[in-house]
C-alpha cells in the first residue's frame, strides 16, 4: 500500500504507485485535470506526492515520447503562421510544466540530438538555464560562469534609451546615450525581447594593446576623435522639486523671489535667474550656487533666541539651490499640486556627459574599465588599412579572468562590420569561430584577427601585431562626476565638531582607526596628531577640582563653577570629542577629575 | 685569540661568538679577528630595534593583514588524513583567544626506540583509546521487575582490548558503590543494593554503567597510527598527557599536545608559549602565507607574561592594561569607566590609545624624544 499526499496533506492509498502517477499525468495531458498540478512518485520513501499549491517555481519542457518529442515539425510551422499559440501546446500536452518534485523522476535531454529512448523530456532551448540579461551576452558558453555573471549585471547599469516618451517624464536621477546602436553580434534574446529598440551601447574598433601604462589595472583608453564624434555621449538628467508646504495655524510657504528682509537672504546674483514668479527659466545655464526655485517658509517656533528679538515675524528664505559641485540647464519646468493640494514645482536639470578620464565603461563580458586616459586621434595607433581604434584594451584583463567570448565577440565584431551583416553569438548555437575565420581571410585579413599596426606619434611599424576587432561597449552609469569630492575646508557637525560625512554634505575623508595605526607603527607622532586635529579646542580647566572651568571673554576672567574664583584656571588644548566625553562622565556620576602638570 | 672572545662575549649573544669560531679560517690574525668582530658588532646594533619602534602594533598587522585573505580559504584541509584538525582562521582564533576548551585537542604520541619502528603500533595504539563499558558491550537491557540491569559483553570485542566479561564486571563493581554485579556467561547482570527499587534508578544506573571508563587513558576518543618520517607515531583525537606520559611505550620528550592550557598546566608556561607559537606557526604554513616568527613569538610572549596563558581579549591580556582609557577603548567602555570610578583610578596616560583620544603627541617614535633646557638664571 503506498500513501498518497496532496499538498502535504494525506489524502489515501493506492495499491498500484507506478500506474496511478502515470494515469494522472496521462490525465493532465489530455486536459481533464489542471495543468498546473504535479506529481511524484518517491520510490525510496514509497510515497506518491501530489502537489498543486501556489509558490512552486515550475518551468516548461517539451514531453517525448519513446525518444521523439511531441513537438513536430507541423506544430512550428503551424506557430509560424500563428494558427496555435504556447496556451495551445500546453493545453495540447505537447509542452508541460514541471517543478522540482516531479522533475525528480524525469530524464530531460539537453538537446534533440542526444535524445534516447529513456529520456522523458527535451529542453525547450539550451539557453533555457540563463536568465533573461545572461541570454543577452554573446558566445557566453566560452566563458567562465563568473564572468558571465558579471557581464549581464554590467548591462543592467548601462546607459541607453531608457524610454521613448523621455521627455515628458520626471525621473529621479536618468541618463540617456545620444547614439546607442544595435550590436553587430546579438543573440536571439535580442530580437525576442525588442532590444534592437531601446540599444544600451555603441559598435567601437578595440585595439588590445598596452599604451604607455595608461591601461593597467582594468583601465581604457579612448580615441579623443571618437569622443568628439559623439561615441559615450549621454546626458543626465535630475529634478528639482518645491512644494508650497502648509503648516499650523494657516501659514504656507511661498514660492517667489524672496525680498531682501527675508531671514538668510542670500546675494541678489544667486536670485539673478528667477523670473516673476519665483522660478527659474527653461535653458538656463546654471552653476553650484544658484537658486532653482525661491522659495520662503513661515519662521520656525522656538529656534533659537535671536528670533524672540526685535523682528518679531521675519520669513525664513528656504529656496533650492543647485548642490555643491553640480551644474547643468534647466531643461523643463513643471508646475502642478501634489497630493495633498499643494503647489508644486518641478524643475528638470540635464546634463551634458561627454566620456572623461575616470568614467566607467564595460564590454559585454564581465569586462569593466574605467577611462584612463583620452588621447587624439593623431596620436593613436592605426592599421595598415588606415582604421585608428576607439578604444584600446589592456590584454592583460585577459588570462586570468579567461573571457574567451569577450575574444571571440571582438573577432565575429570585425566580420560583421567588414561583412556588413549582423552576426548570430547565442549562447550554444553561435556562429562557429572557424566559420568567422574562414570569412574573415576571404575579406581580405589575417583569419587570427590580428593587424600590423603603426605608431599614431612616429609612424613607426610595431613590433608586434595586434589584435584588431570590432565589440559592443556600454557606457555604464557611474560616471566620476557624480562621484569626485575633495575638502580642505568646510563643513562641520555641530555635536563633535569634527568634519561632516559624506559627499552631499561636502564632508571630510576619515582618517579611520587602521590608518591611524599606520602612523603610529612609523612612529609619525607628531604628524598624527596634526591629522586629528580638526577638532581641536581650547578648554580652561581648574587646577584645583580637575573640571572644565569657564573664562568670561568680556570680563577677561575666569573661574570655577566648584571651586570659585580664586584657584588657578589653565587653558587645555585637547580634542573637542573629548571634552565631549569628559561632559558625558559627568552625565553617568563619574568625575572626571584632570590632573595638570607641566608638559615640560 | 681567547681573549678576544672573552672580550666580546657580553656584547654579542652566544651563537653569534659560536658562529664566528666555526667560520674562522685557521690562520687568522688577531687584527683580522678584531676587525670581524667589529664588524659583526656593528652590523647585530643595527639589526636592533629602534627604541620607540611600535612592535606590538607592527605584529599586530603583520599578522592582521594576511589574516584577512585566509578567511577564504579555510575549508581547504577538511578531509584529509582521516583525522579532523582545525586549522585555519577559526584554529587561530582559538589560540589567541586562549581557550580552555579548544575543538579539536589532539596529541601526537612519539614512541620510544624499540616501540616506534612499527610492529605492533596497533595495539599500542589500542591501549592508549579510551574504552567504555559501551564499546565492549552489546546490549543493556534493563529487567522491570527485578530492577537489574544486564549487560550482554561481546566477547570478541573485549578480545580487542584484553579484556574479558569477567574483568570487565570486576571494574564495574570497583568503580560503583552500591552494587552488586554478578557474571553470566558472557553476561554481567548488575543489581542496585538499594532497597527501594525504582524505575528511574534503575535507568539512571543503565545510563551510568555505559560509560564507565574500563581501558585505556581517559579524554582519548581516537587513535590512529601514522608513519613520520621513518618512524611511527600515534596520533589521538582528545587529550589527556599526564595520563599518556605515564605509559611506558610512550617517548615522554617528544610527545605533545595542541592544547596549550593543558601543556602549562603539565610542563609549564615556557612550553605553552613554545606550543603557542608553533600551533600558530603551523595554520600560516598550511595556509601558504608568509609571517614573520617573531611577530607571533611577541604575542605569545605577551600571552604568557603573567605565568598564566591569558587571550588576547577583554577579559585576558587587555584586562591586565594599566590605563582605563586604553581599556575602555576596546570593549565594554562602560563597565572599565565605572569600575575605575569607583575606587578612584588615576590614568597617567603613559600608552598610544589615551593621547590620541585626548590629541596628544603619542609617545612612541618622534614623540618618544623630548627637549629639556635650562632656562638663564635671572639676574
Amino acid at each position: 500500500m503506498t500513501e498518497v499526499y496532496l499538498n502535504h496533506k494525506f489524502v489515501g492509498t493506492v495499491e498500484n504507485p507506478q500506474q496511478f502517477t502515470q494515469s494522472i499525468i496521462d490525465e493532465r495531458r489530455k486536459g481533464t485535470i489542471p495543468t498546473n498540478l504535479n506529481v511524484l512518485y518517491d520510490e525510496v520513501s514509497d510515497n506518491v506526492i501530489i502537489e498543486n499549491d501556489g509558490g512552486r517555481v515550475r518551468r516548461p519542457v517539451i514531453v517525448v515520447k519513446n525518444g521523439t518529442p511531441l513537438l513536430t515539425e507541423k506544430h512550428l510551422q503551424q506557430l509560424n503562421k500563428g494558427e496555435i499559440s504556447w496556451s495551445d501546446l500546453v493545453k495540447q500536452g505537447v509542452v508541460e510544466y514541471l517543478d522540482a518534485t516531479e522533475e525528480e523522476n524525469t530524464l530531460i535531454a539537453f538537446t534533440k540530438e542526444e535524445l534516447t529512448k529513456d529520456h522523458t523530456h527535451l529542453e525547450i532551448s539550451p539557453i533555457g538555464l540563463l536568465g533573461l540579461t545572461t541570454t543577452l551576452v554573446p558566445y557566453s558558453n566560452y566563458s567562465p560562469s563568473a564572468r558571465i555573471n558579471a557581464g549581464s549585471k554590467n548591462q543592467k547599469q548601462a546607459i541607453g534609451l531608457y524610454a521613448a516618451n523621455f521627455g515628458l517624464r520626471m525621473d529621479m536621477d536618468v541618463n540617456l546615450l545620444h547614439t546607442p546602436q544595435i550590436p553587430i553580434v546579438k543573440t536571439v534574446m535580442h530580437d525576442l525581447s525588442g532590444y534592437n529598440k531601446h540599444p544600451c551601447g555603441q559598435n567601437v574598433v578595440v585595439a588590445v594593446m598596452s599604451f604607455k601604462g595608461y591601461n593597467m589595472e582594468d583601465s581604457i583608453i579612448i580615441n579623443k576623435g571618437s569622443v568628439d564624434r559623439g561615441m559615450g555621449r549621454s546626458t543626465y538628467f535630475r529634478p528639482a522639486i518645491a512644494e508650497e508646504l502648509r503648516y499650523a495655524g494657516g501659514l504656507t510657504d511661498e514660492i517667489a523671489t524672496p525680498d531682501k528682509d527675508v531671514k538668510g537672504y542670500k546675494s541678489e546674483k544667486d536670485y539673478r535667474l528667477l523670473e516673476g514668479d519665483g522660478i527659474i527659466y527653461p535653458e538656463a545655464q546654471i552653476k553650484e550656487g544658484d537658486v532653482i526655485i525661491g522659495k520662503v517658509s513661515p519662521p520656525r517656533f522656538l529656534s533659537g533666541a535671536d528670533e524672540y528679538s526685535l523682528t518679531s515675524n521675519v520669513k525664513r528664505e528656504s529656496s533650492l539651490s543647485v548642490a555643491h559641485g553640480e551644474q547643468g540647464i534647466v531643461d523643463c519646468v513643471l508646475i502642478t499640486e501634489s497630493e495633498e493640494g499643494n503647489k508644486l514645482v518641478q524643475v528638470r536639470i540635464r546634463d551634458q556627459r561627454i566620456p572623461e578620464i575616470g568614467d566607467k565603461f564595460t564590454s559585454r563580458h564581465g569586462q569593466k574599465g574605467v577611462v584612463g586616459l583620452i588621447i587624439e586621434q593623431s596620436d593613436m595607433p592605426f592599421t595598415a588599412s588606415g582604421i585608428v581604434p576607439d578604444l584600446i584594451f589592456s590584454p592583460h584583463s585577459i588570462p586570468s579572468r579567461m573571457t574567451i567570448s569577450h575574444m571571440i565577440e571582438l573577432l565575429a565584431g570585425k566580420v560583421g562590420a567588414l561583412g556588413g551583416r549582423f552576426i548570430d553569438g547565442t549562447t550554444f548555437d553561435a556562429e562557429p569561430e572557424d566559420v568567422l575565420r574562414k570569412e574573415l581571410l576571404e575579406l581580405g585579413f589575417r583569419d587570427n584577427g590580428v593587424e600590423a599596426m603603426y605608431n599614431g606619434e612616429s609612424g613607426k611599424q610595431m613590433q608586434a601585431r595586434i589584435f584588431v576587432g570590432n565589440i559592443y561597449y556600454l557606457k555604464l552609469k557611474h560616471m566620476v562626476s557624480n562621484k569626485i569630492h575633495s575638502r580642505g575646508r568646510g563643513p562641520i557637525q555641530l555635536l563633535t565638531r569634527q568634519p561632516t560625512e559624506g559627499r552631499a554634505k561636502e564632508g571630510g575623508l576619515r582618517l579611520g582607526e587602521m590608518e591611524k595605526d599606520t602612523f603610529v607603527a612609523h612612529g609619525a607622532s607628531l604628524l598624527l596628531k596634526e591629522r586629528f586635529d580638526s577638532d581641536k579646542t581650547i578648554v580652561p580647566v581648574c587646577e584645583q577640582c580637575g573640571m572644565i572651568a569657564v573664562y568670561n571673554e568680556f570680563k577677561k576672567r575666569s573661574y570655577c563653577p566648584n571651586c570659585g574664583e580664586n584657584v588657578d584656571i589653565s587653558h587645555i588644548e585637547m580634542a573637542y570629542a573629548f571634552k565631549l566625553m569628559l561632559d558625558e562622565l559627568k552625565s553617568l556620576g563619574v568625575y572626571p577629575k584632570l590632573n595638570l602638570k607641566t608638559k615640560y | 685569540m681567547e681573549e678576544i672572545f672573552k672580550e666580546y662575549e657580553d656584547k654579542l649573544p652566544a651563537k653569534l661568538i659560536d658562529d664566528i669560531k666555526k667560520n674562522l679560517p685557521a690562520n687568522i690574525t688577531k687584527a683580522k679577528l678584531k676587525e670581524i668582530f667589529e664588524k659583526v658588532v656593528d652590523e647585530y646594533e643595527k639589526a636592533k630595534i629602534d627604541v620607540g619602534e611600535c612592535v606590538g602594533l607592527v605584529a599586530a598587522e603583520s599578522i592582521g593583514e594576511p589574516g584577512t585573505q585566509m578567511t577564504l580559504n579555510t575549508f581547504h584541509f577538511a578531509g584529509v588524513s582521516e583525522m579532523n584538525v582545525t586549522m585555519g582562521l577559526p584554529r587561530i582564533i582559538e589560540i589567541l583567544d586562549g581557550r580552555k576548551s579548544i575543538s579539536t585537542p589532539m596529541v601526537e604520541v612519539y614512541l620510544k626506540a624499540p616501540y616506534n619502528q612499527g610492529g605492533n603500533v596497533k595495539e599500542l595504539a589500542m591501549q592508549i583509546k579510551e574504552v567504555v563499558v559501551e564499546d565492549v558491550a552489546s546490549e543493556f537491557s534493563i529487567n522491570l521487575v527485578d530492577a537489574i540491569v544486564e549487560i550482554r559483553i561481546n566477547e570478541n570485542k573485549a578480545k580487542n582490548y584484553g579484556l574479558t566479561a569477567a574483568a570487565v564486571g570486576k571494574i564495574i563493581s570497583k568503580s560503583f558503590k552500591g552494587i552488586a554485579v554478578k557474571q553470566n556467561g558472557s553476561s554481567l547482570i548488575v543489581k542496585l543494593d538499594d532497597k527501594e527499587e525504582s524505575l528511574n534508578k534503575t535507568y539512571k544506573l543503565k545510563e551510568r554503567l555505559k560509560l564507565i571508563h574500563i581501558a585505556g587513558v581517559k579524554g582519548i576518543k581516537q587513535v590512529l597510527p601514522v608513519k613520520k618520517g621513518n618512524e611511527y607515531i600515534i596520533l589521538t583525537a582528545g587529550t589527556n598527557m599526564k595520563s599518556i606520559l605515564t605509559l611506558e611505550f610512550v617517548d615522554a620528550t617528544r610527545t605533545r599536545s595542541n592544547d596549550v592550557h593543558e601543556i602549562r598546566d603539565v610542563f609549564g608556561i615556557e612550553a605553552a608559549r613554545q606550543v603557542i607559537i608553533d600551533e600558530l606557526m603551523k595554520v600560516i604554513k598550511s595556509q601558504g602565507i608568509s609571517i614573520d616568527m617573531r611577530h607571533i613569538m611577541l604575542v605569545a610572549d605577551t600571552m604568557c607574561v603573567s605565568g598564566y596563558v591569558k587571550g588576547i581579549t577583554r577579559y585576558g591580556v587587555v584586562n591586565d592594561k594599566s590605563s582605563v582609557l586604553a581599556r575602555a577603548s576596546f570593549e565594554t567602555p562602560i563597565k572599565h569607566i565605572i569600575k575605575a570610578s569607583l575606587v578612584g583610578e588615576e590614568d597617567k596616560l603613559n600608552s598610544v590609545i589615551e593621547n590620541v583620544m585626548l590629541n596628544q603627541v603619542v609617545p612612541s617614535g618622534t614623540g618618544l624624544p623630548g627637549l629639556t633646557m635650562k632656562l638663564p638664571k635671572k639676574t
